[in-house]
């Protein structure tokens, strides 16, 4: 503590955050010299398409995984609501704000219902999730089974990934800004942001202080299932086709994403920033590998070998610097005898 | 566990526990009958010796799969890789008979629990060196050795027609109406129940799972336990592997591709807590049989096939909400107990 004056560069320099920015800035500065293609507009239009529903679904699990709780169902979430679109669309609603209203409402009970189980039964969420991962994407199967429904507006499909004017960039993006603008707020100027980090460290303690644990909880599980609805519509329209195995194992890539990007699985630990540093790290990393033919079974090496790496990374860095800090003061003692 | 100093006391909690666990065994195997009696009161033939042996086949990959989880999970970890070490084991014993059509059975059993337990060896040296959460290294590792196989294999595939005729009969064979694969789960299991039972590094593995910190102050070599567990649950994995190979002849690199959920949830169905510490390789394999039954009696009770992964999730959800309950009452009664002692 007392180095806390002489520390804010070296803590900037070496903070995960700003590694996962130097990182994605690398990839991209090799990529586009060694790769064809990469760095072009188009290349960055896919990217961007990728990381939408993973930026989406991101957003609120990083707050979810800061409090030390995680959500495994939102792949499922995102399937179950693919087929409950299509199927409402089927049975003849037809006004598309309408559509994503009744979606966004699925993704809160949903989202809701894991809240119910973790916050009023008391039960881990890592359980919970596992079985609502299976009943969700069970429900989806259910509602649609092996059939697609593909036969949405042209207009509307288009509409969902139409550029921004004069850019590549799908105008979806400012929505995945607007929320980031929301959730960041939240978590960094608000009490409530700090409250997710007590709750990580010691929600036992963070109870005792005043912080409506439970609730909090609960609010975080709601808004991550509405996120990952809405990471649904778009996959929905994006894709036009509404599948039961949409975005099956998506949840891989969400986690892998925001625990490259710093946030500790155990809770009360790294921020937004790094995460959607993260997402775009794994979107870029992918799309190159994809262009310099790397084939998509290596590319899932790739994506696991990242995940390992960015919990075994920082936990061999933590256990360096605790060395490094518990070697410091002996010489400081030396030196006042 | 519990352990009392007072010795009355702690026999009495002893045999408590006990009974709960019987219970909680007793519990599974009563909605196993009860689902295959409906059913055959529906359909008479659904328990006919033909089908009783489909069921077995299909319960015995799932079982063992589920025994080695279980001595994962009671530690207070999780093997969400098993499903791709078990598509990697079964590419690569159907390899093995092509390229060297002669080697022995015996071999190709060993050749895959080796390379299962090797697996292992890497999610538990991750886990229990780096001491990084099992969670999130082997949903790495899922992707990564599924990775792996898929770039081995490159879509290639082993038709039964190149594996020998041994292995392939053993995947059909049956004794005195038991099939062979079945009773390789039954020895697996009853191995696994008695060490984890009766073995000191068996019971070590229960206190590690309910108390990691206590279980480490206490000298137990939580490390090297942990470790073990996981190279358990991989060459499990890897002779589920090779089974799989046997019965279905036909191998290419999905083999096992998603079974992680359907072991995890025979686990938990099964009656092991998922935070450690309690439940046996018993309750985890007469889970595994359950969800088997599950899934070939819907079709006999004319539901939709489509319900079935819904059903096994709301039996998960089902599940940790009965051990939650059973939790908090056992809690209630060896509180409302000492008090009265007091």
């Amino acid at each position: 503590m007392r180095e806390s004056a002489r520390r804010p560069l070296w803590t900037v320099l070496w903070s995960w955050d700003a590694l996962v920015i130097v990182a994605l800035v690398l990839v991209i500065a090799v990529g586009t010299s060694t790769i064809d293609g990469v760095g072009t507009p188009r290349f960055y239009r896919f990217v961007v398409l990728e990381a939408i529903p993973i930026a989406l679904i991101a957003l609120p699990l990083t707050l979810v995984i800061i409090t030390g709780e995680i959500d495994l169902s939102v792949a499922s979430t995102v399937g179950l609501t693919c087929c409950v679109l299509g199927q409402l669309w089927h049975a003849g609603v037809t006004s598309l704000p309408l559509l994503v209203v009744l979606s966004l409402l699925l993704g809160a009970v949903l989202g809701a219902l894991n809240g119910v189980f973790v916050t009023v039964f008391g039960l881990p969420s890592l359980a919970v999730t596992i079985g609502t991962l299976a009943f969700y994407r069970g429900l989806a199967y259910v509602v649609l089974g092996d059939r697609a429904v593909a036969d949405y507006p042209v207009s509307w499909t288009r509409r969902m990934i139409s550029p921004i004017p004069h850019t590549t960039i799908p105008w979806f993006v400012f929505v995945v800004g607007a929320l980031a603008l929301v959730f960041g707020i939240l978590l960094y100027a608000t009490p409530v942001g700090r409250a997710l980090y007590a709750i990580g460290n010691n929600d036992v303690a963070a109870g005792f202080s005043g912080i409506a644990v439970l609730r909090t909880k609960f609010w975080l599980f709601v808004a991550t299932g509405a996120c990952s609805a809405l990471a649904g519509v778009f996959w929905t329209f994006r894709f036009a086709s509404a599948r039961a195995d949409n975005a099956t194992g998506l949840e891989l890539s969400v986690i892998a994403a925001v625990l490259l990007g710093g946030v500790s699985i155990f809770g009360g630990r790294g921020g937004l920033v790094g995460v959607l540093a993260a997402v775009a790290l794994l979107g870029v990393l992918r799309n190159a590998l994809q262009l310099a033919d790397v084939p998509a079974n290596d590319l899932t090496i790739v994506t696991g070998s990242l995940l390992i790496l960015s919990v075994v990374g920082p936990n061999l860095a933590r256990q360096a610097r605790d060395r490094l800090r518990r070697r410091r003061p002996i010489p400081a003692l030396e030196r006042t005898q | 566990m519990i352990t009392t100093p007072a010795p009355v006391r702690a026999r009495g909690a002893a045999t408590f526990a006990r009974r709960l666990l019987v219970a909680r065994e007793l519990g599974i195997a009563l909605a196993l009958a009860l689902l295959v009696a409906v059913t055959t009161i529906r359909n008479p033939r659904f328990l006919s010796a033909q089908s009783i042996k489909d069921l077995l086949l299909g319960a015995t990959i799932l079982a063992i799969l589920a025994t080695g989880q279980a001595i994962v999970v009671i530690t207070r970890n999780v093997d969400l890789s098993v499903g791709s070490v078990l598509g990697v084991t079964a590419f690569a014993t159907g390899v093995l008979f092509k390229d060297h059509p002669g080697t022995p059975i015996v071999l190709a059993l060993l050749a895959g629990i080796g390379i299962g337990a090797l697996a292992g060896a890497v999610n538990g040296g991750l886990i229990a060196a780096a001491q990084v959460p099992a969670l999130v290294v082997t949903l790495g590792t899922l992707y990564v050795f599924r990775g792996l196989d898929y770039t081995w294999a490159t879509g290639r595939q082993v038709n039964a027609a190149d594996m020998p005729h041994g292995f392939l009969s053993l995947g059909t064979r049956t004794i005195l109406g038991v099939p062979v694969l079945a009773l390789f789960a039954v020895a697996v299991l009853l191995i696994a129940g008695f060490v984890l039972r009766s073995y000191r590094s068996g019971r070590e593995l229960y206190a590690i799972g309910s108390d990691p910190d206590a279980a480490r102050l206490s000298g137990i070599p939580v490390g090297r336990r942990v470790f073990a567990a996981f190279v358990a649950s991989g060459a499990l994995a890897g002779l589920a592997g090779v089974l799989h190979a046997a019965r279905f002849g036909t191998v290419d690199a999905n083999a096992g591709l998603g079974s992680e959920l359907n072991v995890v949830a025979a686990v938990v169905v099964g009656g092991v807590a998922i935070f450690g510490g309690s439940g046996s390789v018993y309750g985890a394999a007469l889970g595994a049989a359950l969800l088997t039954t599950i899934g070939s009696a819907l079709p006999v009770l004319g539901i939709d096939p489509f319900w079935q992964r819904a059903a096994v999730g709301a039996l998960i959800l089902a599940a940790i909400g009965l051990d939650r309950v059973l939790a908090v009452r056992t809690a209630r009664r060896l509180r409302g107990g000492r008090a009265r002692d007091a």
